[in-house]
């Protein structure tokens, strides 16, 4: 860009700089430097990227030792080091990153701001992230391994972990501080930054869900912090906050863990939630439905899921009691997001859809984050739980939303913005190939767990009875051809980005609506710097 | 683009049909425990199985109804039939209903799973009592009321064929992984209180054919109880993660007639009579 164009009514006034696009010509400067929200996003992105590969091959590990019965490939060690190093990077490192990733790009753009409202601080806590998964990754290559307790790292098991132990810790704490941070940013930015106009209630639902997000992430990280430096103190400092030998209790780690987890698995979902909701009115050439009542449901689903943590642990022995409010709370989540799910479904309905690769995301979003939400309920009675809990029906469950769920939003929102971030069209026919393979290998992939689980397949497990064994492999073989599938989104990325010869209009889609498409495609590096006029069309709410 | 539309709207409703037939075909279980969870041989374990299903079938119907409709639109509000789009955005009474059916629904789903869960937290009235030790990586089972305690490990064979290439083919081992040296052994038609706990870490006793798990944690004693119907050999597994060979601590339990298990009994007092 050699002149800054921004729409006709937000046009810039001189700000006294030349009209480059002031992009520091030097990489470092760039890159390691930057406080500019889209080099940041752009950062986050194509980190997270990174780690959703090298979870990703971690899971092929996983898939391809339970390719069939007995131990092929890896000792029942490394095994677990592999499903708890997967889990840890794919929760921590890709999806949540992600998630802040497009945050960073799109908030400013869609409330009228030139940047972040903390631009330093927005760099250092990018900039956290690449030593904290080093230092995570490295583990594997100690001489006890890496940690292999699982992701919930429940003591007295995870302290028995050998030199990783201290690394691990560490690691998550910087995690957390990099969480927070971007947070605390995002809550500042959406505070104080919106264009006048921009009313609460008439931001953009993916503002919306992730400024509760933020609030969420703000709430629950310093709790897992907590718990890993109780872990920590007990392991060399001999505390004994989870030994009952000392007086402590390795049950109560569970529940701060899930006091910590259950709002974790909404801040990895509210956002897709956000995405789908930006994108289905879009193709459906139609208003959001409900919007108001979205906003609550989301409001609501945050409330909630600081008062459920208990279902993850229904088989340690709580009393009935106990037993029934945690099963009653989480049974009253599936209404907002019932709420949710119909508002999907009325805001195509009576639409004029089309099917571009966002869109085609966005369905399969719904329909398999319907099921998995739908195993979610079935998961919440106590009583089937005492034979659910632990098995694949479990790890079907949570990979139905997480990956059909977030991941799959994820996509949709890479296809549907990509555009306006790189000024170029993607291929459409490769984008469909991309979904159409990952919406049947997906699955392929994890429906057959929830009869590996039934039947009674325990999780966590190298090896199993061979009774077990059909549904392993087809489960093992789609997860090969979704792992495959994933190399046509690098694919098509790259080739939008550096070789695509068709240029995207500002608008890009035909229904879009939103300040964002009011900028060029791609957008000057520095966008907004006096507020725009919002006016009644540019807002992507409708009513 | 018209016909591509077509084409993609065929495979979905295809998918749609698929996953639809596959979940009903399949839901019922048609009485096999490889698809669907077991009927068990417990009270306790036919409760949860109705549960489940109740559970699994509003669980469908709601899926099928969101997915004919939202399939439906997909169909006919498609711009390649020129269909204008409506104006609308919101209507308080659609949301109103959508919200209060769906607690309609939760209530009368809680309602039976609340009774299973008071039913199966009762353990009053057990005519013996078992304490499971759960250890890295087995089981201990006390008879308190007997004098009869032993060490429960994976039996040899599926141990040989568990070692990495071992060259055994497991299909070819007796219950591979699901066989131990030492089983427990219990009468049927008994209540039998279980007393949980573990030495080192936490672990999970699982027998499907029961109907439950209980967490053995260290320091901490769980109860949990069964009332087997039927005589026979069940299997299960450890199902909380606790280390390298969390996946080869499985259970075996006997049920036996009161009369072969008091048999068994005497047997086992007289070797340990002997081995002192």
């Amino acid at each position: 860009m050699s002149t800054e164009v921004i729409h006709p009514d937000t046009h810039h006034v001189d700000d006294g700089h030349d009209h480059g696009d002031h992009k520091p010509s030097n990489f470092l400067d760039r890159w390691l430097f930057t406080t500019n929200h889209k080099d940041i996003g752009t950062l986050y992105l194509i980190f997270s990227l990174t780690m959703f590969f090298i979870g990703g091959s971690m899971a092929m590990v996983i898939r391809a030792e339970l390719f069939m019965p007995g131990l092929q490939l890896v000792e029942p060690d490394f095994f677990n080091q592999m499903t708890t190093m997967h889990a840890l990077i794919m929760v921590f490192g890709a999806v949540m990153p992600a998630w802040v990733g497009f945050a960073n790009w799109l908030i400013p753009m869609m409330i009228g701001a030139p940047d972040m409202a903390l631009p330093r601080m927005n760099n250092w806590s990018f900039w956290i992230l690449p030593f904290a998964f080093t230092m995570l990754l490295s583990t594997l290559f100690m001489d006890s391994g890496g940690p292999a307790a699982g992701w919930t790292l429940y003591p007295p098991l995870v302290l028995q972990t050998g030199t990783s132990f201290a690394f691990v810790v560490f690691a998550v704490h910087m995690m957390g501080v990099s969480s927070i941070m971007g947070s605390i940013n995002i809550i500042a930015t959406i505070f104080n930054m919106r264009a006048p106009g921009m009313r609460l209630l008439r931001m953009p639902m993916f503002v919306w869900t992730w400024l509760i997000t933020a609030f969420l992430l703000i709430a629950v990280m310093p709790v897992l912090a907590g718990a890993v430096t109780m872990l920590l103190t007990d392991h060399f400092f001999s505390t004994n906050f989870f030994n009952a030998a000392g007086g402590g209790d390795p049950v109560m780690f569970q529940h701060i863990f899930w006091f910590f987890g259950h709002p974790e698995v909404y801040i990895m979902i509210l956002p897709a939630f956000g995405v789908i909701s930006e994108i289905l009115p879009t193709f459906s050439r139609k208003p959001l439905f409900g919007y108001g009542s979205m906003v609550y449901a989301t409001a609501t689903i945050a409330f909630l899921s600081f008062i459920v943590w208990a279902h993850h642990m229904f088989t340690v022995g709580m009393p009935l009691q106990g037993e029934l409010y945690f099963m009653y709370a989480t049974m009253l989540i599936s209404v907002p997001t019932g709420v949710k799910v119909f508002n999907w479904v009325s805001t195509m309905w009576q639409g004029s859809m089309t099917f571009e690769t966002p869109m085609l995301f966005a369905i399969g979003f719904v329909v398999l984050f319907t099921i998995g939400g739908l195993s979610g309920l079935m998961l919440a009675i106590t009583a089937a739980d005492f034979q659910y809990h632990d098995t694949y029906f479990v790890v079907a469950h949570f990979h139905y939303v997480l990956v059909p769920g977030s991941v799959f939003a994820l996509m949709a929102a890479t296809y549907y913005w990509l555009p306006k971030f790189t000024g170029n069209m993607y291929s459409e026919k490769w984008g469909k190939i991309h979904f159409w393979s990952s919406a049947i290998f997906v699955n392929v992939l994890f429906f057959p767990q929830h009869y590996l689980g039934l039947a009674g397949m325990p999780r966590r497990i190298p090896d199993y009875s061979p009774q077990f064994a059909d549904f392993n492999m087809i489960s093992s073989l789609g997860g090969f051809a979704f792992g495959a599938t994933q190399l046509i989104f690098v694919g098509v990325v790259l080739h939008c980005a550096y070789r695509s010869k068709v240029k995207a209009t500002p608008e890009v889609w035909e229904g879009s609506r939103g300040l964002e498409w009011t900028l060029d495609s791609p957008p000057a590096y520095h966008s907004f710097n006096t507020p725009p006029v919002v006016t009644h069309n540019a807002l992507s709410r409708a009513d | 683009m018209k016909k591509e539309n077509t084409v993609i709207v065929a495979l979905a409703v295809l998918a749609a049909l698929v996953a639809t037939t596959w979940l009903i075909l399949v839901a019922p279980g048609l009485g096999s425990n490889e698809v669907n969870m077991t009927r068990g041989v417990t009270q306790q374990s036919a409760d949860h199985f109705e549960l489940h299903m109740i559970v699994l079938w509003i669980c469908a119907i709601i899926g099928i109804g969101v997915f004919t409709v939202m399939f439906t639109s997909i169909v006919l509000h498609r711009k390649s039939r020129n269909h204008t789009p409506a104006k609308f955005s919101h209507s308080t009474k659609a949301e109103i209903i959508w919200t209060v059916i769906p607690v309609l629904i939760l209530v009368g789903m809680a309602v039976p799973a609340t009774t299973a869960l008071v039913k199966m937290e009762d353990s009053s009235g057990a005519e013996m009592t078992v304490k499971i030790t759960g250890f890295q990586w087995r089981w201990k089972y006390e008879y308190l009321d007997e004098d009869i305690s032993f060490i429960s490990s994976l039996d040899p064979n599926s141990n040989a064929a568990r070692q990495l290439n071992s060259g055994m083919v497991p299909a070819n081992v007796d219950n591979y992984l699901l066989n131990v040296d030492h089983p427990l052994v219990l009468p049927v038609g008994k209540k039998i209180k279980f007393l949980i706990t573990a030495d080192d870490v936490i672990h999970s006793w699982w027998v499907p054919a029961l109907g439950w798990k209980r967490d053995a944690i260290p320091g901490f004693v769980n109860e949990a109880w069964t009332n087997i119907e039927k005589p026979g050999t069940y299997r299960g597994q450890c199902a909380e993660l606790c280390g390298k060979d969390h996946g080869f601590m499985p259970i075996v339990v006997i049920a036996l007639p009161q009369d072969e298990y008091d048999t068994w009994v005497s047997e086992q007092l007289a070797e340990q009579g002997a081995a002192l």
